[in-house]
């Protein structure tokens, strides 16, 4: 016989109400505890990932509250210098991992496919399982605090003080186990994100009409498919110096402590620019909209985002240039440091071009998007000093790296991600935020953070030590640490004020309706907030500004968004050309699916077993684990996986 | 031909579109070169641990007796052959042979599972442990990295001999297969970094 001919014609059609009913109920997650656990709707995991990440925002920021509150004058003993070691790392293991990454991944978890005008990402239960493990690895680090054995040697963990006759509690398994447990989140994440924008696109979205934070995320998930396996590499050799008595760290057999520093930070260098320059590409789409103006030099700005990227990769030894490595690497390394400026610097430039050339509409999002902006020159100057020898032996170790490294984190980071919830809100949830609250969450946000730490590098200067518990008063440091203190906490009351904002918002803010901002770009075609579907009918894209076709005169056709290609056939999906996005294949589209969160309960219960050397408990979770992947990818005639399924 | 006609001067025209897994078009094969992208790195770093620690530790880092190769050779052959007979099982399967895709795939398992079984008895016939220096530890680390991918490979390679002979597949709808067969592929392509790494530079010096 011969085989099946799996082709046919997708019908093109305009949207009908008969059609979103039936997509409707194609799409929809099914109520109950099930659809809790089984849904692989995009929109439900990437708000998930935002609201998780927020909440170990709050703890991360909670902790900082309480070192400032036994730093903020000398000589106190509300801490002992343990738990103050605890909870420096854990607020910097919580920020770093657990909000500044992962609130990303939920913003372009939520955009992507509605960015990219299709239906879901490339791997909808791919989506649901980095997700679980998201949450299960930081509940798993976590649950060091119930032992009162966190990890407590920084978020970068030396060798050889993490290896056990140093350090022989839990603490550092804890962190070993979470760190390469979480590091299967990050890689699926990245890999989903990457596929998806190949082989996911709206019919005619070529690479040259994707929005910015498209290629920002893209960029650095290729990032963390190369960088990450490092860190888990890094972290698994520590677990088996300390489980095996092996050799990677320790000097005694022959090991290099060194070796840690070299593997962490090849990850963690590019880590900081993954954590920034999704944050970086939100404002450079949605800055914009409150110019009403397109972007200033989109291919420049690109070309500087993938730049960053590929030079994060050569700069990784400047956070050791107080290890005594040879003096030509510590100038190659630095001399690469300075360069990296240009391309960041491009952004920059662009986005001040932007509102110089545009009509300002003065929003609470567009407050935090300059406020950004400014704050990332006084990051990107003070990381300029660091990157230079003579001055970074000095400050190495001090207060000023750590005045440095929030304006960055929180600068581009996480003021990126307040404006682009004010922008996005709507979307979500079908309501306004209050730009009346807005205000007071903008200004006492910004003048708290500046508060705190723009004396901070003052105190650098005066010679504070970070990660130190207490100082005596004779230093001089109080007054500065006073200022801190009371700066961190006027900025906690204003990210207060947020939550204050989004609880009453949702109950009452004004209905947004599909474009409350007037926006050019493809999610704001669907209503606030989007059916499961997201889009009835396929549409068709013309140009960079879908929505803004009329008055920018950019291209020769008109983008499509209520007649395209209709696709109900169950769940189904377009696979497109990686250059031109032309439309290449109907993909079919799973269903929602327990399997992802098994496999997640069987990765905790084997995690959990390694930590407490369970070792047959360890073995059968792993059994389980496989058996959960083969069952999750048994081939099936819904997604046109066998022989005869789906054709004409 | 339904074609989504724009106001422009070239309408888009959408034809005639296969459904489904069907070669290179399905997400799961540009899914499967991300896990090789990802993979690559973390055999990159594992051996940039070997040559870091043996560059910095100076003549004293490699044991005594030189690795041979009585078992290591003939084992290299063996994987080698390994991704040949998976090559005629995938051939076999695209040309629509059910038979020749079985006979392709379980000449694999067993010559996998050789490989497994002769990489164990080189690990037994070390004088050395995990434990005894930083070689033995980048040595069994490594090669135990591998040989996790080798048993994963199996174990994958053994599902897909399961569903072919269910006759999930015939020879358009078999992406899985090819797919799968990515993965061994890397894998072996792996094992001839691994192996020169481990036994071949200690002779270049």
């Amino acid at each position: 016989m011969a085989a099946a001919d799996y082709q046919k014609r997708p019908e093109a059609g305009f949207v009908t109400e008969a059609l979103e009913k039936k997509l409707h109920d194609m799409w929809e997650t099914k109520p109950g505890l099930f659809g809790v656990i089984a849904t692989v709707d995009h929109k439900v995991i990437g708000i998930r990932y935002i609201v998780t990440a927020f909440a170990f925002l709050v703890i991360g920021g909670l902790q900082a509250l309480i070192m400032r509150i036994q730093l903020a004058q000398p000589d106190q003993t509300i801490l002992t210098p343990e738990q103050y070691n605890q909870l420096f790392s854990m607020h910097g293991i919580t920020m770093i991992f657990l909000y500044a990454l992962p609130i990303l991944s939920g913003f372009s978890n939520y955009l992507f496919p509605l960015l990219l005008g299709t239906r879901d990402m490339a791997f909808p239960r791919l989506n649901a399982f980095s997700y679980w493990i998201y949450l299960a690895s930081g509940l798993f680090m976590y649950a060091s605090f119930l032992i009162g054995e966190a990890p407590n040697n920084g978020w970068f963990n030396y060798a050889p003080y993490a290896l056990k006759s140093f350090n022989p509690g839990l603490n550092m398994d804890f962190y070993a186990l979470g760190m390469v447990f979480f590091g299967i989140s990050t890689t699926v994440g990245a890999a989903n994100f990457v596929v998806t924008v190949m082989r996911n696109r709206a019919p005619g979205m070529s690479i040259n009409r994707l929005p910015i934070i498209i290629w920002g995320t893209t960029t650095v998930s290729v990032g963390i498919l190369l960088a990450n396996p490092a860190v888990s590499l890094a972290f698994f050799f520590l677990w088996l110096d300390r489980q095996f008595g092996t050799h990677f760290f320790d000097t005694a057999g022959g090991g290099q402590p060194l070796l840690w520093q070299h593997l962490f930070w090849i990850f963690a260098h590019p880590w900081v620019y993954i954590i920034v320059l999704p944050a970086m590409g939100m404002v450079s789409d949605a800055l914009p909209v409150f110019c009403r103006r397109p972007l200033v030099a989109y291919t420049l700005v690109i070309l500087g985002t993938i730049t960053t990227m590929l030079l994060g990769f050569g700069v990784w030894v400047h956070h050791m240039f107080a290890t005594g490595i040879p003096f030509l690497s510590m100038s190659y390394f630095s001399g690469a440091s300075f360069i990296i400026t240009i391309p960041s610097a491009i952004a920059t430039f662009a986005w001040i071009a932007t509102i110089w050339t545009g009509r300002i509409v003065m929003t609470t999002a567009f407050l935090y998007f300059a406020g950004f902006i400014s704050m990332f020159v006084i990051g990107g100057v003070s990381g300029v000093v660091t990157a230079s020898v003579p001055a970074d032996l000095q400050l190495h170790d001090t207060y000023f790296v750590v005045a440095h490294l929030h304006y960055v984190l929180i600068g581009i980071n996480l003021f990126g991600v307040l404006g682009g919830l004010y922008f996005w809100f709507p979307k979500m949830t079908g309501r306004m935020l209050s730009e009346r609250l807005g205000r007071w969450n903008f200004w006492l946000t910004f003048l708290g953070f500046n508060l705190a730490f723009l004396p901070m590098h003052w105190t650098g200067l005066l010679g504070m030590p970070r990660r130190i518990y207490t100082y005596p008063e004779a230093t001089g440091w109080s007054w500065v640490n006073m200022l801190t203190t009371v700066g961190s906490f006027v900025l906690a009351f204003g990210i207060l004020l947020l939550f204050v904002n989004v609880w009453i918002s949702l109950r009452r803010g004004a209905i947004a309706g599909r474009n409350p901002w007037d926006a050019p770009s493809l999610e704001w075609a669907t209503s606030s907030p989007p059916p499961a579907y997201n889009f009835p009918v396929m549409p068709v894209v013309a140009s960079r500004h879908p929505l803004w076709e009329d008055r920018l005169d950019e291209s020769d056709g008109h983008s499509s968004i209520d007649r395209g290609l209709v696709l109900d056939d169950g769940k189904e999906m377009l696979a497109t050309s990686v250059i031109d996005a032309e439309p290449r294949a109907i993909l079919k589209m799973p269903e929602d699916d327990p399997w992802p969160f098994l496999v997640t309960i069987a990765l905790t219960v084997g995690f959990t077993a390694l930590l407490l050397h369970w070792w047959w408990i360890g073995v059968a979770a792993g059994v389980a684990t496989l058996l959960g992947c083969v069952f999750w990818l048994w081939p099936r005639d819904d997604l046109a996986q066998t022989k005869g399924a789906a054709h004409e | 031909m339904s074609d989504i006609s724009l106001e422009t001067r070239k309408p888009m025209a959408i034809g005639r579109l296969p459904i489904g897994s069907i070669g290179r078009l399905p997400n799961g094969w540009w899914g499967m070169m991300m896990l090789v992208a990802t993979e690559s790195f973390l055999f990159l770093y594992l051996l940039f641990t070997y040559y870091y620690l043996a560059a910095r530790a100076g003549s004293g880092f490699l044991p005594e007796a030189p690795p041979f190769f009585h078992l290591s050779g003939p084992n290299t052959l063996i994987l080698i052959a390994s991704s040949a007979t998976l090559w005629y099982g995938e051939r076999g399967a695209r040309k629509g042979s059910r038979g020749q895709l079985l006979i392709g795939f379980l000449a694999t398992l067993v010559l996998g599972a050789i490989f497994v079984g002769i990489q164990i008895v080189e690990w037994t016939e070390k004088p050395f442990t995990i434990a005894s220096h930083a070689y033995g530890s980048t040595f069994f680390t490594v090669t135990g990295f591998h040989m996790a991918h080798v048993v994963g490979g199996l174990i994958m390679l053994l599902a897909l001999t399961l569903w072919s002979a269910i006759g999930y597949f015939d020879e358009k709808r078999m992406a899985a297969i090819s797919i799968g067969a990515i993965y061994w592929h890397f894998v072996d392509a792996v094992w001839i970094a691994v192996f020169f790494t481990f036994y071949i530079t200690p002779y270049l010096r």
